[in-house]
C-alpha cells in the first residue's frame, strides 16, 4: 500500500504568542514551531499500517518556515520511508487552504491509496486541510479516526463521536483520513538517530506553484480579555495544597 | 443568493444534539439582521419528530434510508446540492466530529470561504463578521468572507440555545443528491468501552493534563486521587500519549463530568477539554502558565509546579484523614 502524511508545524503553544504590530497576525519571528500533534499521531498510524500491509510511506508539507526539515528527519527516524517539502515564499500564515492546494498537487503524482493527516491542528482558522485535501483529489473523507485497519482495497477505520461512542466505517480507496489518535502512541525517535538521518537523508522538493489567496481575511487578531474568574493563590505548593485541603473539607469530600 | 442562514442539524442515536439549537438560536438573530430565515437541515431516515424540536424558522428534513446514519460522503453530497440550490448567505456548521468531516470539504466543492472554530458570528452593515478562536483557545481571529457568502464551523457552547419553541414548519424532502455508489459504508455504533471507572460519577476528580510531563509522574496523581477516595482522569494530550486509558478523557472527545469538585492540574484548558468540564460546580486549576485558559473557567487557581504540589497535597490529605 502506499501511503502518503501529510503535515505540517504550528507555533509552540506553551511560548506566549504575540499580536503582530499591524494587528491582524502573530509576531511570527518571535514564534518556535512544533510538528502539529495531530499529524505526529497519523503518522504513527500510517506506520503502522505499512507495518501490517507493506508498502511505504511518504511524508509531505509546506515548508512555511525554512525548518520542516527537523519534522521531515524526525519522521523518518519513526519509519516514514520518503520526504518531500513543497518550497517556495509563502507567507507565515499560509492557512489550510493554500497548504491543501499545494499539497494536493504534490500529493497527486505520489499515486497514494492512503493519505493521512492530522485531524485538526491549532492555527485551522479556515478549516482543516484533510477533508480540503480529499475534496480537491475527488477521494472519500472520515476524520476523527482512532484506527486504521487496512483490507484489499479499502480501509476499516474507527471515527470517534463525544463521550467515547465510536462508529465503523468501511472506506475505498484512494481515500483520505483525518486522524484524531494513532491506535498505539506514537513512538519514540532517539535524538542520536534523527541526527544521523538528518546527515543522510535525501529531502525531496518540490516548487510550490504561486501562493494562493485565501478566501477571508483575518482583519484583527487579538487575545481573549482573561475572564479572570478565578481567585490565584499564591505561595510555595505546601500552602496551595491547604488551601485545596480547606476547600475539600468544606465541600464535604475530605472528612477529618 | 438569498439572506437565509442555513445550519446543519446534528443527531446521533435519536437524540439532536445541544449544539443544533444554539446555532439555531444564532442563526435565528443573524437571519433577522440581515432580511432572511433561519433554515435547518437536518438528514435522516423516520427523523420526523426530530425535524420537529428544532428552534429554526424552518426546516428542511431530507428523508432517505442512506442517510439513517452519519456518513460523511453522504452528507457532503447532499449539503452540496442544497447549497447549490438555495444559495444561502452563511451555512453553520458543529465544529464537531461530524461537522469537522464536512465543512471543509463544502467550503471546496462550493467555492464558498470558511471561516473555523467561530465563538461569534454577526452581520455589520450587512457583511458577515465571524470570530475564530485558535491556537488552543489563546488568541482570537477576527474575520470577513472575501464574498458575501460562507461556511462557518461552531463552537460548542458559543451561543445561547434556542429554547421552548413551537416546531418549526418543517418540509419534508428527498434527497436532491443520488446516494448510490457511496464509497464510504457505514457499518455500526460501538458503544464505549465500560469497566475501568466511571469519571462522570465521582464528586471529585483529580484531572491531569500535558504538565504531568510523562508515564513515570501518573503514579504522583494516581497516589493523590487514592487517598481521596477517587479517580484520575485526563485531557487528551494524557490519553493520547497512552498514559491513562480513554475511558479517563474528559472533554469534546471523550466524556462530560460534572463534579462537585474538579481537580485540573497542568491542563491548559484548551477549548475541546473545557467543553468536557466547565458544569462542574468547583473548579481549582494549577498551571505554571498564569495566563493559560483554565484559570478562566476556573473558581480558584495557582502556578506552582504539579509535581511538587501532587506529593505535597497527598500529604496533606493523609495526615488530615
Amino acid at each position: 500500500m502506499i501511503l502518503a502524511v501529510a503535515i505540517k508545524q504550528v507555533p509552540n503553544l506553551t511560548d506566549d504568542l504575540e499580536i503582530s504590530a499591524d494587528g491582524t497576525g502573530l509576531d511570527y519571528d518571535a514564534l518556535t514551531y512544533v510538528l502539529n500533534e495531530f499529524d505526529e499521531q497519523a503518522l504513527e498510524e500510517a506506520v503502522l499500517v505499512k507495518e501490517a500491509a507493506g508498502g511505504s510511506v511518504t511524508v509531505v508539507g509546506i515548508d512555511t518556515t525554512g525548518e520542516l526539515d527537523g519534522a521531515l528527519h524526525t519522521a523518518l527516524a519513526k519509519g516514514a520511508d520518503r520526504a518531500m517539502k513543497v518550497t517556495g515564499d509563502f507567507d507565515r500564515d499560509l492557512g489550510s487552504e493554500g497548504q491543501a492546494q499545494l499539497l494536493a498537487e504534490a500529493i497527486r503524482p505520489l499515486a497514494a491509496d492512503l493519505l493521512l493527516t492530522g485531524v485538526q491542528a491549532a492555527d485551522d482558522r479556515d478549516g482543516q486541510i484533510g477533508p480540503r485535501l480529499a475534496a480537491l483529489l475527488g477521494w472519500p473523507y472520515v476524520g476523527v479516526v482512532t484506527h486504521v485497519t487496512p483490507e484489499p482495497g479499502c480501509v476499516r477505520v474507527h471515527k470517534e463521536y463525544a463521550g467515547g461512542l465510536l462508529a465503523e466505517f468501511v472506506v475505498t480507496l484512494p481515500a483520505v483520513i483525518g486522524v484524531q489518535a494513532s491506535h498505539q502512541p506514537p513512538r519514540y525517535a532517539p535524538v542520536s538517530k534523527i541526527r544521523q538521518i538528518a546527515k543522510t537523508a535525501q529531502i525531496e522538493s518540490v516548487a510550490g506553484q504561486g501562493t494562493p489567496a485565501s478566501s477571508s481575511s483575518v482583519r484583527r487578531m487579538f487575545k481573549p480579555e482573561a475572564a479572570g474568574q478565578a481567585e490565584m493563590w499564591a505561595g510555595e505548593p505546601e500552602e496551595v495544597a491547604g488551601k485545596i485541603a480547606t476547600l475539600l473539607t468544606a465541600k464535604g469530600l475530605l472528612k477529618l | 443568493m438569498s439572506n437565509d442562514i442555513l445550519i446543519l442539524a446534528e443527531h446521533l442515536n435519536g437524540k439532536l444534539a445541544d449544539i443544533t439549537n444554539e446555532m439555531a438560536g444564532q442563526a435565528r438573530q443573524l437571519a433577522g439582521a440581515l432580511g432572511g430565515q433561519a433554515v435547518a437541515v437536518l438528514l435522516g431516515s423516520g427523523a420526523q419528530a426530530l425535524a420537529e424540536s428544532i428552534g429554526s424558522d424552518r426546516v428542511l428534513y431530507i428523508d432517505d434510508p442512506a442517510l439513517a446514519e452519519f456518513n460523511p460522503e453522504a452528507y457532503a453530497r447532499v449539503l452540496a446540492a442544497v447549497v447549490a440550490q438555495r444559495q444561502p448567505r452563511v451555512v453553520m456548521l458543529a465544529n464537531s466530529s461530524v461537522g469537522m468531516d464536512l465543512a471543509a470539504g463544502l467550503a471546496v466543492t462550493t467555492g464558498l470561504p470558511l471561516i473555523a472554530y467561530v465563538n461569534a458570528l454577526s452581520a455589520e452593515d450587512g457583511r458577515i463578521v465571524a470570530t475564530s478562536q485558535i491556537y488552543g483557545g489563546k488568541i482570537l481571529a477576527e474575520a470577513v468572507p472575501a464574498g458575501e457568502a460562507c461556511l462557518v464551523t461552531c463552537l460548542a457552547g458559543a451561543f445561547r440555545p434556542e429554547a421552548g419553541r413551537a416546531a418549526a414548519a418543517v418540509e419534508r424532502i428527498a434527497s436532491p443528491a443520488p446516494l448510490d455508489g457511496l464509497k464510504v459504508q457505514f457499518v455500526r455504533l460501538i458503544e464505549p468501552e465500560a469497566g475501568d471507572v466511571d469519571i462522570t460519577q465521582q464528586a471529585l476528580l483529580v484531572s491531569i493534563g500535558r504538565g504531568i510531563g510523562g508515564a513515570e509522574n501518573i503514579e504522583l496523581a494516581q497516589e493523590l486521587a487514592e487517598a481521596l477516595g477517587t479517580v484520575v482522569s485526563a485531557s487528551r494530550p494524557v490519553t493520547d500519549a497512552g498514559w491513562l486509558p480513554k475511558t479517563r478523557q474528559v472533554g469534546k472527545s471523550g466524556l462530560t463530568v460534572k463534579p462537585k469538585v474538579y481537580l485540573a492540574f497542568g491542563i491548559s484548558g484548551a477549548p475541546e477539554h473545557l467543553e468536557g468540564m466547565r458544569g462542574a460546580e468547583l473548579i481549582v486549576a494549577v498551571n505554571t502558565d498564569p495566563k493559560a485558559p483554565i484559570f478562566d473557567v476556573a473558581h480558584y487557581g495557582a502556578t506552582c509546579d504539579i509535581l511538587d504540589l501532587l506529593p505535597a497535597l497527598t500529604e496533606r490529605v493523609k495526615s488530615d484523614t
